[in-house]
């Protein structure tokens, strides 16, 4: 196998090879300070913001799509074979402003401009996608983005006018398609990189098996896919990250099979892409879904990520443990399968041995008759990470039901299921009386923590009645709404 | 074709912020986009990981170790005034020298080759200290015995007492209000560029360019005149960058002078949030006594603030407290007290309204409280106590209100948001029970408009007209994304009747203007567009006198007309005009000035006139809670508020929208929380959540009241916006508390403590529902 030692992206209109480039070099710093590209700014260095917000153009089976992301913690390495796009790159000949930009200004939608070019950003990237946004598409597009001046109504009013300036297809990325696409291909030679002073190398394996031999080879390794957990530990803890193993270009870990009574995915597909499967086959969990995180960071937030990091509040663990979903884990050419809930194991603390990754999921599709729920409180609606998260997986046959699986994040060291709240559950009738017997065992299942995000009492009592609202949503007898309006 | 009736950006129309295309292509230039010479260095704070301690050795060798590390600054470096303090009471060192007093305070700076080294290095020093038990809030404090911060302020009319003793009905309670983080999305920035002798400049982004040139020169012991302070733009800035900046300008230019290179010094948002100060949160005690009616008859209210470890502005913002502590509303007899208390966290500081919107809830509740005592509806208790005709206007400081509209505004707006009937539906949709609760609100808002601090209403400008024709306009305010270069230039512009586009708009100096005040208490418009008229009036008048004379024409004879000047029957191109009034040798550049008329303030006595107007403005919210999660939706705002006879009304209505949007934010979702050991734990946005767009109300309608005209002579009839509409942000809590009381009917004031997290709200529904969390 080839070895190269460049990281090699295309840069607006221009291909660049760079050499030495450190693991922790962020693609933020890279354009500002390297580049002088000065219209992406630095709000928080954490994801949380937006302010920084670019297109990253990736080949995924042969097609170009470009997705918006944040630059702040994106590592530059991991943009290897990618087309970077920033603001810049968006004002077209003789000065002439973009659809996106003709419409801000029109519309108002900048005061102190500051988070204004990562609005643009992600106004283009949503464009792109759906020309004729309705307001909660352009909302949703929007939840990464962190605006202090406006009330964000002109700049909604703005995202709702850009097809008055123009259509995608007339759009430059659009028009040279074919022509980005033969330069990206022509970038992947199918070596692997390695690059960086050796106290801050990065690695890139040229594919998944190339992955778990230098994962033998470094088992201290960093693994760095959607890098919206890494990131941080380099942006705000300044934790050194050497070797890092970047995955998330790795086509062969997001490979997606479903079968009749299971679907399998791959680590690496990101939560944007298993966006359209919940739609289709876990339709109860698409809000849910929406609310992990904000769009530039479900772009690039990988969901073997979220289970692999470990985290107690880790947003998909608790509704996959509740589907019965079991983790993959290889190790060279070696492979288990174990249940995911038994995957974590203690807070920081998860059943993976010195060279193994998770390599795939494997989630059993919900039988007619199931019902089933994910359910998440935050202060804040979007974009926040969650006090209390549950996974309710019920199956009643008669007036009885006869599974139970009801999983917490937020509420102990790991996520975990809610023992004795099952047991008051299985093998009971359905009924409120029921569900209040199995909230009043919660707190022999749990005794959580006081943070910031919530008080112990809080959090139990709200789990509590999530409780409720799964009967009361299920039940049908309600004429009453159980849900606040969307 | 040009249109030749009117010229392009006249006052009172719409005009597009004057950088809103630089903002959309990232081409507007913040100070970290500033160019660096060869050279630069750069800063980063060091702080303090105790809370209250005090400094036995401070250890830096491992920080000097690191290459890439030029040196250090410590207080010993500092070569004049180890004093930052806004108000001279030197209270506030930029580094200490014995006594740490929050977590957080920075200590020392490390000035290295790169930002990354030195940011770096700053995590090595080791510092050995001696804790000291602490106090983090203002009821801790007073526990605790610690001292106010700055002198408390004492408001009476009446006699509260026995007025109390007197009412029919009488309540007391208490009303916890938290503060809120600025979360400007740019963060402080200081960049300090050495020149000859004792000269520095200093870019950076700050609403008090004069100020951070005092402190400079303070720090630096050096005159004012050595000292440049420049600012083209903010991205943001709310009172966040009022004072907090002088600690980023005194650092950068300290260092740029020793090394003799470039310093920039920028925090990341963590540092940024934890090492400078917020919105104060207050803890507010009340005692009322009403009638049957719902007429408030007497009101006695304590206001403890937590200000930190030093008074910063927290003298004038804990009085801004109290003379907003009415609202809008008539107090036959009245006490009020401010406890502007010492506490062992960042020194609070100004904040988009400046302690009035803690005046202003305080008088909600107190309404709230009538109503729920009387199961009255809230806006009737409302209307029943609003300022009116002589006998009950005069307000708890013995101004009188005289320009008082909110019962147009009001009215006004409980017809078009249907409010009635709306409420009725809200009451009937309860009364079926269920999980989801309703509420709405409709909230007044009026607030007085000049700086406390009488001296800071003055403000000056600088215009000059080149020969061409084209103007170049300087004002002492500075641009924070409000449009305030947009509207001054539209006021030289109606003044010389030319389009604006040919009016340069140039970034803040003190060079150009001296003295100035902080863009701050909504002012920037009112002050710096009076003074910009002023010194455009001069040059006109010159111009005029000229036209006399070359023409031999009557002063009537002389008419600026759209880009066009007729004199007689003569019409000349406004460019043709000036260069012969420059062949003539006119003086075509004038430096102008305005001070506000008629106010006065004795603070002693607790009598004056402080503001020169009031604003008015009132929203309706509707609102939506979940009685088993205590989450909730904001499903409809309605907003009516007054700015006068607008300079730009599409600016000012964006202004009210942020505002109302920002109000929200404080008083729900945004929550400070220190842990015991005193550390800020919610210091980014990961953690300190701002509302986003899917916050805003479902429906939102937002007007202003184009009726309106300032009685006062303000700057073309207008009157200010940045700080009156944050305060309709209330009707949001407002009716999140009708929807929890009615889980028991209605029958009990919920005391909803703010800001009202879904933690908050479940933790009153269940408080009512009288079960407590398990």
């Amino acid at each position: 196998m080839e070895t190269r030692h460049e990281i090699r992206f295309v840069l607006n209109d221009t291909e660049k090879s760079v050499a030495n480039v450190s693991a922790s070099q962020t693609l933020l710093d890279y354009l500002r300070l390297d580049q002088r590209l000065t219209g992406t700014k630095e709000g928080c260095a954490e994801g949380d913001c937006g302010a920084c917000t670019i297109l990253v153009g990736r080949l995924h089976d042969g097609v170009l799509k470009y997705e918006a992301v944040n630059a702040c913690i994106r590592f530059l390495a991991s943009l290897d074979g990618c087309h970077i796009v920033t603001v810049e790159h968006l004002v077209g000949p003789e000065g002439r402003l973009h659809p996106v930009q003709q419409a801000m200004v029109e519309h108002h939608g900048s005061q102190c401009g500051f988070c204004t070019p990562g609005f643009v950003m992600s106004l283009y990237a949503l464009w792109m996608e759906i020309s004729d946004p309705s307001e909660r598409e352009i909302e949703t597009a929007l939840q990464g983005n962190l605006c202090r001046c406006t009330g964000y109504e002109p700049i909604i009013r703005a995202a709702q006018a850009v097809s008055q300036h123009g259509t995608p297809a007339s759009d430059h990325l659009n028009r040279e398609r074919s022509h980005n696409t033969s330069m990206l291909k022509a970038l992947r030679d199918g070596s692997r990189v390695v690059t960086g002073p050796k106290d801050n190398r990065a690695i890139l394996p040229a594919n998944a098996d190339d992955f778990a031999a230098l994962l033998v080879e470094h088992p201290d390794a960093t693994i760095v896919a959607g890098a919206t957990d890494v990131g941080l530990w380099v942006t705000k803890f300044l934790r050194p990250i050497s070797p890092a193993i970047f995955i998330g270009h790795l086509d062969d870990l997001k490979t997606t099979k479903i079968g009749e009574t299971h679907m399998i995915i791959g680590a690496g597909v990101t939560y944007s892409e298993f966006g359209p499967l919940v739609a289709k086959h876990f339709p109860f969990l698409s809000d849910y879904w929406n609310r992990i995180a904000g769009w530039q960071v479900r772009n690039m937030g990988t969901i073997g990520g979220n289970i692999a990091n470990g985290s107690p509040i880790g947003d998909t663990p608790p509704v996959l443990i509740a589907l019965g979903a079991e983790v993959t884990l290889r190790r060279g050419s070696d492979r288990r399968t174990l249940l995911l809930e038994d995957f974590f194991v203690d807070y920081g603390k998860q059943d993976r041995a010195a060279g193994e990754f998770v390599e795939s999921i494997r989630i059993p599709l919900p039988h007619s008759g199931q019902l089933d729920a994910a359910y998440k409180i935050s202060k804040r609606r979007d974009e926040d990470i969650s006090s209390v998260a549950v996974g309710i997986s019920v199956k009643v046959e008669g007036d009885r039901i006869s599974e139970a699986r009801v999983v917490f994040g937020g509420m102990a060291a790991t996520p975990k299921r809610a023992a004795s709240a099952e047991a008051a559950l299985v093998g009971q009738p359905w009924s409120e009386a029921t569900f209040d017997t199995a909230a009043e065992a919660l707190p022999r299942d749990f005794a959580p923590l006081s943070d910031w995000r919530a008080s112990s009492n809080y959090r139990m009592r709200a789990a509590q009645n999530l409780l409720r609202r799964f009967f009361l949503e299920h039940d049908g007898a309600a004429d009453l709404s159980v849900r606040l309006s969307a | 074709m040009k249109d030749e009736t009117t010229i392009h950006g006249a006052v009172h129309t719409d005009l597009q912020h004057d950088s809103a295309i630089k903002h959309v292509t990232g081409r507007a230039t913040y100070t970290d986009d500033i160019g660096e010479p060869v050279g630069t260095l750069h800063a980063y704070l060091g702080v303090s990981t105790e809370t209250h301690a005090r400094i036995r050795n401070m250890d830096l060798s491992s920080v000097l170790a690191v290459p890439g590390v030029v040196g250090v600054l410590t207080a010993e470096d500092i070569p004049g005034h180890n004093d930052i303090s806004p108000t001279g009471r030197n209270d506030e060192p930029v580094f200490p020298t014995d006594k740490v007093e929050f977590n957080g305070q920075p200590l020392f700076a490390v000035i290295a080759e790169t930002r990354d080294m030195a940011r770096r290095a700053a995590e090595l020093a080791k510092i050995d200290y001696e804790t000291l038990p602490h106090a983090l809030d203002a009821v801790a404090a007073q526990e605790a015995g610690y001292p106010h911060i700055t002198d408390p302020l004492t408001l009476s009319r009446g006699d509260a007492g026995p007025a109390l003793d007197a009412a029919e009905h009488r309540i007391a309670g208490r009303l916890v209000v938290g503060g809120q983080d600025h979360m400007y999305l740019e963060g402080h920035i200081a960049f300090a560029i050495p020149g000859e002798d004792d000269d520095v400049i200093v870019h950076c982004s700050t609403q008090h360019p004069s100020e951070a040139q005092h402190m400079v020169a303070h720090v630096l012991g050096v005159p004012s005149n050595a000292v440049t302070v420049n600012v083209r733009r903010m991205g943001g800035g709310f009172g966040g960058k009022e004072s907090q900046m002088n600690l980023f300008c005194a650092v950068a230019a300290i260092a740029a002078k020793k090394w003799g290179r470039a310093v920039k010094i920028r925090p990341d948002r963590d540092q940024d949030m934890t090492a400078t100060g917020k919105r104060h949160d207050f803890v507010i005690d009340y005692d009322i006594g009403f009638d049957d009616d719902g007429r408030i008859q007497a009101v006695d209210g304590s206001f403890a603030a937590r200000c930190g470890f030093s008074s910063d502005l927290s003298g004038p913002v804990t009085d801004r407290a109290l003379f907003h502590a009415d609202n809008a509303y008539f107090y036959p007899h009245v006490r009020l007290e401010s406890h502007p208390m010492k506490t062992n966290t960042v020194s609070n500081t100004a904040f988009r309204g400046f302690g009035g919107p803690q005046g202003v809830i305080a008088a909600e509740r107190i309404i709230e409280e009538v109503a729920y005592a009387l199961g009255k509806d809230t806006l009737e208790v409302r209307k029943a106590n609003f300022y009116s005709g002589d006998g009950r206007n005069l307000t708890p400081y013995h101004q009188k209100v005289e320009d008082n509209i909110i019962g147009r505004v009001v009215e006004e707006l409980e017809a078009s948001a249907d409010y009635q009937a709306r409420r009725a539906a809200v009451l009937d949709q309860n009364a079926k029970g269920g999980v989801i609760r309703r509420g709405i609100a409709l909230t007044p808002v009026k607030f007085g408009i000049s700086f406390t601090a009488t001296w800071y209403n003055q403000a000056g400008a600088l215009v000059h007209v080149y020969n061409d024709g084209s103007i170049h306009l300087n004002h002492g305010g500075t641009e924070m994304g409000q449009g305030l270069n947009t509207k001054v230039a539209q006021v030289v512009a109606d003044t010389f009747q030319v389009d604006v586009d040919r009016i340069k708009i140039t970034g803040t100096t003190t060079e150009k203007v001296p003295n100035t005040s902080a863009t701050a208490a909504s002012s920037g418009s009112d002050l710096n567009g009076m003074a910009a008229l002023d010194a455009a009036e001069q040059i006109k008048a010159r111009l005029v006198d000229f036209a006399i004379e070359r023409w031999q024409a009557e002063p009537s004879e002389v008419r600026f007309l759209p880009n066009r000047v007729q004199i007689r029957d003569e019409v000349i191109a406004f460019n043709d005009f000036i260069k012969q009034a420059y062949m003539a040798r006119v003086h075509l550049s004038a430096a102008g000035f305005y001070k506000t008329p008629k106010i006065h303030w004795d603070r002693a006595s607790g009598k004056g006139r402080p503001f020169y107007y009031y604003a008015y403005g009132a929203a309706c919210s509707e609102v939506e809670i979940d009685t088993l999660t205590g989450e909730y939706r904001v499903l409809r705002t309605d907003i009516l508020h007054d700015v006068g006879r607008s300079l730009n009304p599409v600016l000012d209505k964006g202004q009210v929208e942020g505002a109302f949007i920002q109000g929200m934010g404080w008083l729900t979702t945004e929550e400070l929380w220190w842990n015991d050991a005193g550390r800020l734990r919610t210091h980014a946005p990961s953690t300190y959540k701002i509302p986003l767009a899917s916050d805003r109300p479902r429906i939102f309608n937002v007007k202003l009241a184009d009726w309106s005209e300032n009685r006062e002579m303000t700057i073309k009839r207008s009157k200010a916006v940045g700080e009156p509409p944050f305060m309709l942000g209330i009707s949001v809590f407002e009716s999140l508390s009708m929807a929890v009381a009615s889980v028991a009917d209605y029958r009990e004031c919920p005391r909803l403590d703010a800001p009202a997290t879904p933690e908050c709200v479940l933790m009153a529904v269940e408080r009512l529902k009288g079960r407590g969390a398990s």
